[in-house]
């Protein structure tokens, strides 16, 4: 009941790389919950294994234990098809480095995973372009786009679907502060809106205190 | 030691892109291999010409002949005794059985050192034996065995390095078999003839010299085969470069942040580049060792066919057994030094020119800019003139393969803009998003993948056109023959009695018996077969004439008029309305012309008196014989039977027809052979580009899969993409390779053989193609394809984690 | 002279299969006829081929002085040999024919060589009207005492008409002409005496010569004896008009020697082996071998002993196969000129 009402949830996770002797263990018996409409900042040094988690929570990747639930559905459970779906049903991705899909113009980008999802929706597409600033910009492709510019579309995209959950790695951290900020900004403010639960990935002290809630992995813990 | 340092650092990209390495290393072996291997061929078919002249002196010996082909031997003893150093030689066929051996008559008294094949040998009594009845003969082993105890011949002798099929013997052992007693076929004079001989006109009228001449009448006659089979060595060779070019390119881009550190760290420029030369022409050496004894493969493999065909076609001997010179192997790895160089001096000039500190972008090099498409339609659209000028004004079988090179370059530069404009078609009719992300990703795709899709489009041009071209001719042919066989049976008489004898039972026996009698003469300098035929229904309802005058058989009947066959009409311009003089009686009227298909000499056809009146001595052995199908079979047991013949003296219309059609095939067993080969580079050309690019395309396909796509899924449309590709570059093949079919056709046939062909279109055979295609295709994409689904998620994760 | 004949014949056939790539020569076959003493050589007919016999020549040599007042030498030589001891029309003759030409002037010499089949016209020898041919070269009469001569070759032809005023001379036993101790032979006859005159054309131009020539007609069957390495041969005029033909077979380390004495009078006596004796004076180098051009010979019976020198010592036949013949001047107790062949160096 209580679990229904997390839109993600994680329960006893463990992840570790390599093999035999040179098997690192990066974190294990990981447990937190966001809800819907929370934001969340995951903290840690580098090579603490943040952006592994995010990954997993995401279903990009697969744990070696515990379960990860993304809006009720426990994602360990799903083969690849339905592990799929639930991404572009439910989940919206920021990454650092924008991955944009590079043949399709910025007004495709922006809604490409809301068509995926079979959730077109123009009027919130048309929104979010302004919002994010990039009106006028819909037939530039990514090449031709500066990083924030880049960035602004990545979250169109995340957003323009309507998921429960936003996951974005280090959605600044290839931008200089100014726009760092600008995107920041709109982020925040476009999760918000939305009623998405958030969880960012960063390592930036200044950026995790605009989030209200914080957690800081080090040394395979969650404190 | 900067240059080891350096030069293993730029190595060390090979090791760790294996991939690549291979590419690279198969592309220019399957090039190197394909082109030498059509050289060796040729080299080896050259050689046998040249021996062939070599034996008869044609190449280091000036000769005397006649016009009527035959030089008496009185005039031979009157020019020796004038003081002309001549010495006589007599050439021509000998049938026994089936086959026919060309026999060679010499006095090796008289003969200029060197006429004699190096390596005749005999002991102490052959002099005397070779000279006096019964004479010896030398053949090479395969002949003599071949020959076996063949009685009427003189005994035999092997000797290596004869040519197949040749018997060389005393110039009068020779005239006996040949049955020509007192007569002669050539004088050969030796290099240096003295001065203040009285001219030979003076003394023997009609005879005319001609200078020695490498090779010799059969490589004059089968220049335009091997320019054909050079041809599609060239074409399999640039090919092969496609993939060169693709591995060189993208090797040197994926090191630009290797040479950017090795120039930021004091490398100049121009060591760097010549290291960079340095490890292609390694590369080349190795590919090239492969290439060729892949090539040594190819040709082996392939020489028997063509042995068959310039056998079956001009009559030319070509020994089935390479020998190759170490000429031949240093040409073949030095063309794949040459086409490494030609491969890699785009990049390496792009690398001179580039800025040291310009940034790494591995997909630069083939993001062709819209310029650059551009640029190449502009150049296709060029060619594409160049090609109907050549079409409309081109002369000769020079220009014929130019129209073909020019055709197919110009496709092939026009494809990625054709396709690319297709693709932009598909993606604005795509609604939804996922076919709309595969258009616009296959268009983005698309400079990466044209050199092998130019590659592919240039096999199944290829294909499609020499395709049609073999299966019209075959038509053409297989129509050809029923109207040429007009009579059920074909006999042969041992002798000139026994053929009067046999036309006399004939006569009571069967519908009609035709003579089938001709001499070889020279007619306008070259020598032409004088056929003389029977004024008979036969003819004027079958005979397969193209162009004909009025009353046109009772002109030829009456002796006014003469049929030429095509290959003369065109080679001398002989229509209807046009005279030709024949030996013996000039101003005879060319009343038609017909055509004569697989046969490179001219061929003309008078009434049969006519014949009988010109060369008296002409055989009358040969008859043709019509009568009611249901009864030719049981004709032909009993003629072998009264008149004792042997089997093959009797041959009915189906077994020439199978022999013809035997022949046929053979002829383009290697042009199918190396079509095919063809076909398979290019599919390995596609192969090799998906896998390069699978690797680069990760940061493409993550963002989507991540955006919710599983890998099978996009692993389907991989494949999907290099299907539908496939599809395309055959659509747009097509008329292509119907072009190219038309050029062969109209323009390199006419040139080459002296015939013109009507075209047929055989679309199931492009259904048949772009089945191979797509399996083509398909196969190509396969594998990575596979790769992509059974990737680790982790390894797609990697991608948003890392720049690229 | 038929030891000179047969193994000239011999490596002849030698060069000319290995020319054309035979090695090796064979025996031939039996069935040859061989000369017979006592039999009686019968004119104009013995003048033509005797094809049943394995060799035969024609061997015509002229010491000539040109209109310049130099010395000049001519040969003419028409070889004859058989595979078998038969002939016929067409190239099935078994008959093989050569030829030799030689011109030598005290600093030139010039050779050529021709080679035909028998049976087809291309060369021959007729008795009557007599005329030896092969080629474009000819020596042909009406009769064997009224001959133009003629030969051409790189450099050089020749034509000369020869009258002969003096009686054939029949070598040996009235022409049966022993060559070995073990009773080799041949017919042998000559015409010791032409008067000639004629043209010569030379690359500096036509010079019009007068002499004499010396024409020997043999013919046999039989090979040298085993160990006949090879043969000096001379045929001397001297200038009281007595005449000499001589040679030496050279075997081991001794010689068989042979010849014919002619008297002024055209009388001839043959000469007994060791009679003739002939040394070798002075060597030179030609054509990377060393031969003696320069001889002292001495027939004592006729109280000759004279020395005899090459005209030009660069006679040097390069012909198939090779050897030397050319004039030379006699000198010492008589004077004269003469002709000199060397074969085996």
């Amino acid at each position: 009941m209580e679990q229904q009402a997390d839109t993600l949830k994680v329960d006893d996770l463990a992840k570790s790389f390599g093999r035999g002797s040179g098997r690192v263990t990066l974190f294990q018996g990981l447990s937190f919950s966001v809800a819907a409409g929370q934001a969340v900042a995951l903290t840690g040094e580098s090579g603490s294994g943040k952006s592994t988690l995010l990954h997993l929570c995401a279903g990009l990747d697969v744990p070696d234990a515990g379960r990860v639930c993304v809006a009720g559905q426990d994602l360990s459970r799903l083969r690849e098809p339905a592990r799929a779906a639930v991404r572009r049903d439910r989940i919206g991705l920021v990454f650092q480095h924008f991955n944009l899909v590079p043949s399709l113009n910025v007004a495709a980008n922006l809604s490409f995973q809301a068509r995926l999802a079979g959730r077109p929706d123009a009027g919130w597409c048309d929104e979010l372009t302004t919002r994010l600033g990039l009106a006028g910009l819909e037939h530039r492709y990514p090449e031709q786009l500066s990083g924030g510019q880049q960035q602004r579309v990545a979250i169109g995209r995340a957003l323009a679907s309507r998921p429960d959950l936003i996951l974005a790695d280090e959605p600044t951290g290839n931008l200089d502060q100014a726009s760092g900020d600008a995107v920041m900004e709109l982020l925040l403010s476009l999760v918000a809106q939305t009623g998405a639960a958030l969880v960012m990935v960063t390592h930036s002290e200044r950026l995790a205190g605009r989030l209200p809630h914080r957690l800081h992995l080090a040394n395979g813990r969650l404190a | 030691m900067m240059y080891r340092a350096a030069l293993s650092a730029l190595l060390s990209h090979w090791l760790r892109h294996k991939v690549q390495l291979a590419s690279l290393l198969l592309g220019l072996a399957l090039a190197t291999a394909l082109w030498s291997g059509v050289q060796a061929i040729n080299a080896q078919a050259r050689d046998s010409y040249d021996r062939a002249a070599a034996v008869l002196g044609q190449d280091r010996f000036a000769r005397l002949t006649a016009a009527d082909g035959v030089v008496a031997q009185a005039d031979y003893v009157a020019l020796r005794r004038a003081g002309w150093p001549v010495s006589p030689m007599i050439e021509g066929r000998l049938r026994l059985g089936e086959d026919t051996w060309r026999v060679l008559g010499i006095d090796p008294v008289t003969a200029p050192k060197g006429v004699a094949p190096a390596g005749m040998r005999a002991s102490a009594a052959d002099f005397a034996a070779f000279i006096r009845p019964p004479g010896l003969a030398f053949g090479a082993p395969e002949t003599v065995a071949a020959l076996g105890d063949q009685p009427g011949l003189p005994p035999l002798r092997g000797l290596e390095g004869a040519l197949p099929g040749l018997l060389i013997m005393d110039i009068g052992i020779a005239q006996a078999l040949l049955n020509m007693p007192d007569q002669l076929t050539a004088l050969v004079l030796p290099p240096e003839v003295g001065a203040g001989l009285p001219p030979v006109q003076t003394i023997a009228s009609g005879l005319v010299l001609t200078a020695p001449r490498a090779g010799g009448d059969i490589a004059r006659l089968t220049d335009s085969f091997h320019l054909n089979l050079t041809a599609f060595g060239l074409l399999s060779f640039a090919v092969g470069l496609f993939i060169v070019h693709a591995a060189i390119g993208l090797g040197f881009e994926q090191r630009r942040p290797i040479f950017r550190t090795l120039r930021a760290l004091g490398l100049p420029l121009a060591a760097l580049c010549l290291l960079l030369a340095v490890e292609v022409a390694l590369l080349a050496l190795v590919a090239g060792v492969i290439g060729v004894a892949l090539g040594y493969g190819v040709a082996a493999a392939l020489l028997p066919d063509v042995a068959a065909t310039l056998r079956g076609l001009y009559g030319a001997e070509v020994a089935g057994a390479l020998t190759l010179s170490p000429a031949w192997w240093l040409g073949g790895i030095g063309i794949a030094l040459v086409g490494a160089a030609a491969a890699a001096a785009q990049s390496l000039w792009r690398l001179w020119h580039m800025p040291i500190l310009a940034p790494a972008q591995p997909r630069a090099w083939a993001r062709a800019s819209a310029r650059a498409r551009v640029l190449q339609m502009l150049v296709a659209a060029v060619l594409g003139i160049a090609a109907l000028a050549l079409a409309r004004w081109g002369q000769g079988i020079v220009a014929g393969f130019a129209l073909l090179g020019v055709m197919l370059l110009g496709a092939a530069l026009a494809l990625p803009s054709l396709l690319a404009a297709l693709l932009a078609g598909a993606a604005r009719l795509a609604r939804r998003p996922l076919p709309q992300w595969f258009w616009a990703d296959t268009r983005q795709q698309l400079p990466g993948l044209s050199l092998a899709l130019m590659a592919l489009m240039l096999a199944l041009a290829a294909n499609i056109g020499v395709g049609t071209m073999v299966a019209s001719f075959r038509l053409t042919f297989t129509g050809w023959l029923d109207q040429r066989l007009t009579s059920e049976l074909y006999i042969r008489a041992e002798t000139e009695d026994q053929a009067v004898q046999l036309r006399d039972w004939l006569t009571q026996r069967a519908d009609a018996v035709l003579p089938i009698w001709s001499v070889e003469r020279p007619v306008l300098g070259a020598p032409v077969r004088i056929y003389g035929i029977a004024d008979h229904q036969a003819y004027r309802d079958n005979w397969p004439l193209i162009a004909a005058a009025p009353g046109v058989w009772a002109a030829l009947a009456d002796g006014s008029g003469v049929l030429v066959n095509e290959q003369l009409a065109r080679r001398q311009n002989l229509w209807p309305g046009a005279t030709l003089a024949l030996p013996g009686k000039a101003g005879l009227r060319v009343v038609g012309v017909y055509s004569d298909y697989g046969n490179p000499q001219g061929q003309v056809m008078i009434g049969v008196d006519l014949l009988t009146t010109l060369f008296p001595d002409v055989p009358r052995l040969r008859h043709a014989v019509r009568i009611a199908p249901d009864k030719a079979a049981a004709l032909a047991r009993e003629v072998r039977a009264a008149f004792d013949l042997p089997a093959d003296n009797v041959t009915d219309q189906a077994a020439i027809k199978a022999f013809s059609l035997g022949v046929f095939e053979r002829t383009f067993t290697v042009t199918a052979a190396l079509n095919v080969l063809t076909l398979g580079v290019a599919g390995l050309a596609l192969l090799l580009s998906l896998l390069t690019l699978a690797q680069m395309r990760l940061p493409q396909l993550a963002p989507v899969w991540a955006l919710g796509l599983t890998r099978a899924q996009l692993a389907r449309l991989e494949l999907l993409r290099a299907l539908m590709l496939s599809a395309l570059v055959l659509v747009l093949a097509v008329p292509v390779g119907l072009a190219l079919a038309w050029a062969l056709l109209e323009v390199v046939n006419v040139a080459a053989f002296g015939w013109q062909l009507p075209m047929h279109v055989f679309p199931a055979d492009w259904l048949r193609l772009g089945a191979l295609a797509l399996l083509a295709g398909g196969l190509a994409a396969l594998w990575p394809a596979i790769r992509l689904a059974r990737m680790a998620p982790a390894d797609l994760v990697k991608v948003f984690a890392h720049e690229r | 002279m038929s030891a000179r004949l047969a193994v000239l014949l011999t490596l002849i056939w030698v060069s000319l299969a290995q020319a054309q790539g035979f090695a090796g020569l064979g025996s031939g076959g039996d069935g040859f006829a061989t000369p017979r003493r006592g039999h009686v050589l019968s004119f104009p007919v013995d003048h033509g081929a005797h094809p049943d016999f394995r060799i035969e020549w024609w061997y015509l040599t002229a010491n000539l002085t040109g209109a310049d007042g130099r010395d000049y030498g001519v040969q003419w030589t028409l070889f004859r040999t058989a595979l078998s001891p038969q002939d016929g029309p067409g190239w099935s003759s078994p008959q093989i024919w050569f030829a030799h030409a030689g011109l030598t002037t005290p600093d030139r010499h010039f050779a050529a060589e021709r080679a035909a089949r028998g049976g087809i016209g291309q060369a021959g020898v007729t008795a009557d009207p007599f005329e030896a041919w092969i080629d474009d070269w000819q020596m042909a009469g009406p009769d064997l005492s009224n001959l133009s001569v003629h030969a051409a070759g790189t450099g050089f032809t020749y034509t000369l008409d020869l009258v002969a005023d003096g009686p054939l001379t029949l070598h040996g036993d009235r022409g049966y002409s022993v060559k070995s101790e073990t009773g080799q032979a041949s017919y042998y006859y000559s015409q010791p005496g032409y008067a000639v005159q004629g043209t010569l054309s030379l690359p500096e131009g036509p010079v019009q010569v007068t002499g004499q020539a010396w024409l020997d007609r043999e013919w046999s069957s039989q090979p040298l004896a085993a160990d006949q390495s090879g043969w000096d041969w001379v045929s001397l005029h001297f200038d009281d008009g007595t005449k000499l033909m001589g040679f030496q077979l050279r075997q081991g380390s001794g010689a068989f020697t042979s010849g014919t004495w002619i008297g002024a009078d055209g009388v001839a006596q043959p000469l007994a082996n060791g009679a003739l004796q002939m040394a070798p004076l002075s060597w030179h180098k030609v054509a990377g071998r060393k031969l003696p051009v320069s001889w002292a010979v001495r027939l004592p019976e006729h109280g000759i002993d004279v020395t005899i020198d090459a005209v030009n010592p660069d006679a040097w036949m390069g012909v198939t196969p090779p050897y030397w013949e050319g004039p030379v001047r006699i000198s010492g107790a008589q004077s004269g000129r003469g002709y000199l062949e060397m074969t085996g160096y």
